[in-house]
């Protein structure tokens, strides 16, 4: 796979939110078709890291670069990140009332379908194809209607992350914690969704605190974050190291791989 | 002299010159006329040193010399009209173009029992006694000047009689268009709905124009809903940032009746409208759905009046305003309790969405409480959109501006999902859009 032009490439990355730096140097390489986890106690930075990614204006870049298939991510608006591929699973999905999910579903495809040179979707279409995919994530159809996010529970506004994923069909999903708060069951379905979107195309960047989502969705490489900087990588059994050892032996020593 | 003072002379010459051709109308009516008139004189155009006109400075109106304009005088085809109209289908529609009716753009289809919209000119010529006891008795001459000088100059209109009993399944359609041929025009658009105990009715009102210029619409609604009876009224103001317009709705509801009043005000330069509503008997209910949107330099002022005069009385009362530019908003929302009005259930809300940093709005509900045993809650808040929701629908491919429009759509939607005609919110959702940012829409469909 070493051959591919990677698909995401981060070089000496540093990034601050609100006046304090939090990404303290972050190199990381995830090639076409790879998954990629990103683990590390709270407050190491996973969150910045994906916010980073995805363009929210109130992180900084204060330094390094990233390139998303060779090309300046940084330089992108979110709106033009989403549209050339890049997708995040949100951690906490905003609420936002008065406005309803299948309206917003079917903007934010069309206005992708648009940027790729596809034709639009219609009401028809667009009912099929989301009720297909709403079945894949065990969501009650009835959300599908009511305002984003509004009054859905923990569970719910996470399927509806993933069920906006399998819909718009990145190229670079950035799942943020989208295990937190859920049951097994619940878990199981949601990693479903994702594995379903697994191809050589497609890579992924899972960030979560526990191991446990990974005994469903296997990554190919490990990364561990701490204090804002990658401080260990490697393959799927680091994440099964870290359940068993705690994150405590990694703060401690230095022995930061690089990715 | 001062302008408001010299306004003040100019509309009594107007009358004085105009009132000769009344001659022949019923002598209540030229009492009512005179009286309004003598109100006017007392008290000339509103300074802003009164309470109630502080943020409202009419000193725009009152330099401009307005002219009535002639019946007849506009050719607008009925193309032109069907161009700007609502796409209200199956209903009863009477169009007024200046002010006066026009037999020939309206359907006045026959609805339910026989009812339809009359023009007050005619109704008057054929019934002189008919509305002796309601047209021009719910609004106050004495208290608003504006609505004085309308009644001093009332002229055409449209008359809605719904007889006892009488349940109207399509919505009646009015349409006040302005039609721009000549500018500094003054109309003064009359309504007056009466619904009898039982009787059901769906009212649409639209003041729009044909061709923006400069003018002064200045509007009086006055709706009666006996016992029992069920009214919709949907009052849209979309004119162009030309005009100025006052508008006055008074309502009076008897015992178990209700009331909804949705007002949609987007257009005008400057706009000041007075809504009150007095739940007369025992178990009268209101619902006051109104939404105020405003760019530019627009200044939109709305006063509401809620008067619960009897025991087991309720009203809902919602007003949003979204404002951007520089636009101005004013929301003074007044519920009052009398004594003896127990088991009163009010309930006032009103939420403001600024868009800009230069827009202003300055909200003030008041609750005025006589009574012991009543349930009154209200609220207000100014906001700005949450960053949060902008970043997160731009993060799904949303341009900024469509991600901007559909969370103000968002904000308007409760509203405009509660319109008694459906037709008529996606055509409103479209017209917020193209008033707040332009005409070209965004990429949301």
């Amino acid at each position: 796979m070493t051959q591919l032009q990677p698909m995401l490439e981060i070089r000496d990355l540093h990034a601050s939110a609100g006046g304090v730096a939090i990404l303290r140097g972050i190199d990381l390489v995830v090639r076409p078709g790879e998954v990629h986890a990103m683990m590390g106690p709270n407050g190491s930075g996973k969150s910045t890291l994906s916010n980073v990614l995805a363009g929210r204006p109130s992180v900084e870049v204060t330094r390094g670069e990233v390139l998303f298939e060779g090309r300046d991510l940084l330089a992108l608006s979110p709106e033009e990140r989403a549209r050339e591929g890049i997708f995040l699973a949100f951690q906490y999905p905003v609420e936002i009332p008065g406005v309803s999910n299948s309206y917003f579903l079917k903007a934010a495809l069309n206005a992708q379908r648009k940027h790729r040179g596809e034709p639009e979707l219609d009401a028809m279409d667009f009912l099929q194809l989301v009720r297909e995919k709403m079945k894949l994530v065990e969501m009650d159809e009835k959300l599908l209607h009511r305002a984003i996010n509004e009054g859905f529970s923990g569970g719910e506004k996470k399927r509806n992350e993933v069920l906006q994923m399998t819909i718009l069909e990145p190229r670079l999903a950035i799942l943020d914690e989208t295990d937190s708060g859920l049951d097994i069951d619940a878990l199981r379905v949601l990693a479903g969704g994702v594995n379903s979107l697994r191809s050589p195309a497609r890579s992924m960047l899972v960030i979560t605190h526990y191991q446990r989502l990974l005994d469903y969705i296997v990554p190919d490489c490990v990364h561990v974050l701490s204090e804002g900087r990658i401080v260990r990588s490697g393959g799927k059994e680091l994440a099964q190291e870290l359940e068993r050892r705690g994150y405590g032996w990694l703060e401690a020593g230095p022995g930061a791989t690089g990715a | 002299m001062s302008v408001l003072d010299s306004a003040r002379d100019h509309w009594l010459a107007r009358h004085a010159a105009w009132a000769p051709t009344r001659a022949g109308e019923p002598a209540w009516l030229t009492a009512l006329r005179r009286e309004a008139l003598d109100a006017f004189a007392a008290s000339g155009l509103p300074h802003t040193r009164l309470e109630e006109w502080r943020h409202t400075n009419v000193a725009p109106i009152a330099r401009v010399p307005f002219e009535l304009s002639a019946r007849g005088a506009s050719p607008v085809s009925r193309e032109a009209l069907e161009a700007v109209s609502f796409p209200v289908y199956a209903c009863s529609f009477a169009a007024f173009v200046d002010g006066h009716y026009r037999a020939e753009l309206s359907s006045p289809r026959a609805l339910a029992g026989g009812v339809r919209v009359l023009a007050l000119t005619e109704l008057l010529a054929r019934e002189p006694e008919r509305l002796a006891a309601e047209l021009g008795r719910l609004v106050d001459a004495k208290r608003h000047p504006f609505a004085a000088l309308a009644t001093a100059f009332l002229d055409d209109g449209a008359a809605l009689l719904v007889p006892r009993g009488v349940e109207l399944a399509q919505p009646v359609h009015v349409v006040f268009a302005s039609s721009g041929t000549q500018p500094d025009r003054v109309q003064h658009p009359r309504v007056l709905v009466v619904a009898e105990p039982r009787s059901r009715v769906q009212v649409i009102v639209d003041h729009v124009d044909l061709h923006p210029a400069r003018g002064f619409t200045n509007a009086v609604i006055e709706v009666y809903v006996g016992q029992g009876a069920a009214v919709d009224l949907v009052l849209v103001q979309r004119e162009a940032d030309s005009v100025y317009h006052v508008s006055n709705f008074a309502a009076r509801v008897d015992h178990d009746a209700q009331l909804s009043l949705h007002t949609l005000s987007l257009g005008g330069a400057l706009v000041r409208s007075d809504a009150s509503l007095l739940l007369a008997e025992e178990g009268a209910r209101c619902r006051v759905h109104g939404l105020f949107a405003g760019s530019g330099q627009q200044l939109l002022d709305q006063h509401t009046l809620i008067d619960h005069a009897m025991p087991h009385g309720e009203s809902r009362q919602l007003t949003k305003g979204i404002l951007t530019g520089s636009a101005r908003g004013v929301f003074r929302g007044r519920v009052i309790v009398r004594p003896g009005a127990q088991r009163t259930d009010a309930e006032q809300s009103n939420p403001n969405l600024l868009l800009s940093e230069t827009a202003e709005i300055d909200s003030k509900p008041q609750l005025e409480i006589h009574a012991d045993d009543v349930k009154c809650r209200h609220g207000a808040s100014i906001g700005r959109l949450d960053e949060g929701a902008l970043f997160y629908l731009r993060a799904r491919g949303l341009e900024e501006r469509a991600a901007r429009e559909m969370l103000t759509r968002g904000f308007a939607s409760e509203l405009l999902d509660a319109l008694p005609v459906p037709a008529l919110g996606t055509a409103l959702a479209s017209l917020l859009g193209a008033r707040l940012w332009g005409a070209a829409p965004g990429d949301a469909p």
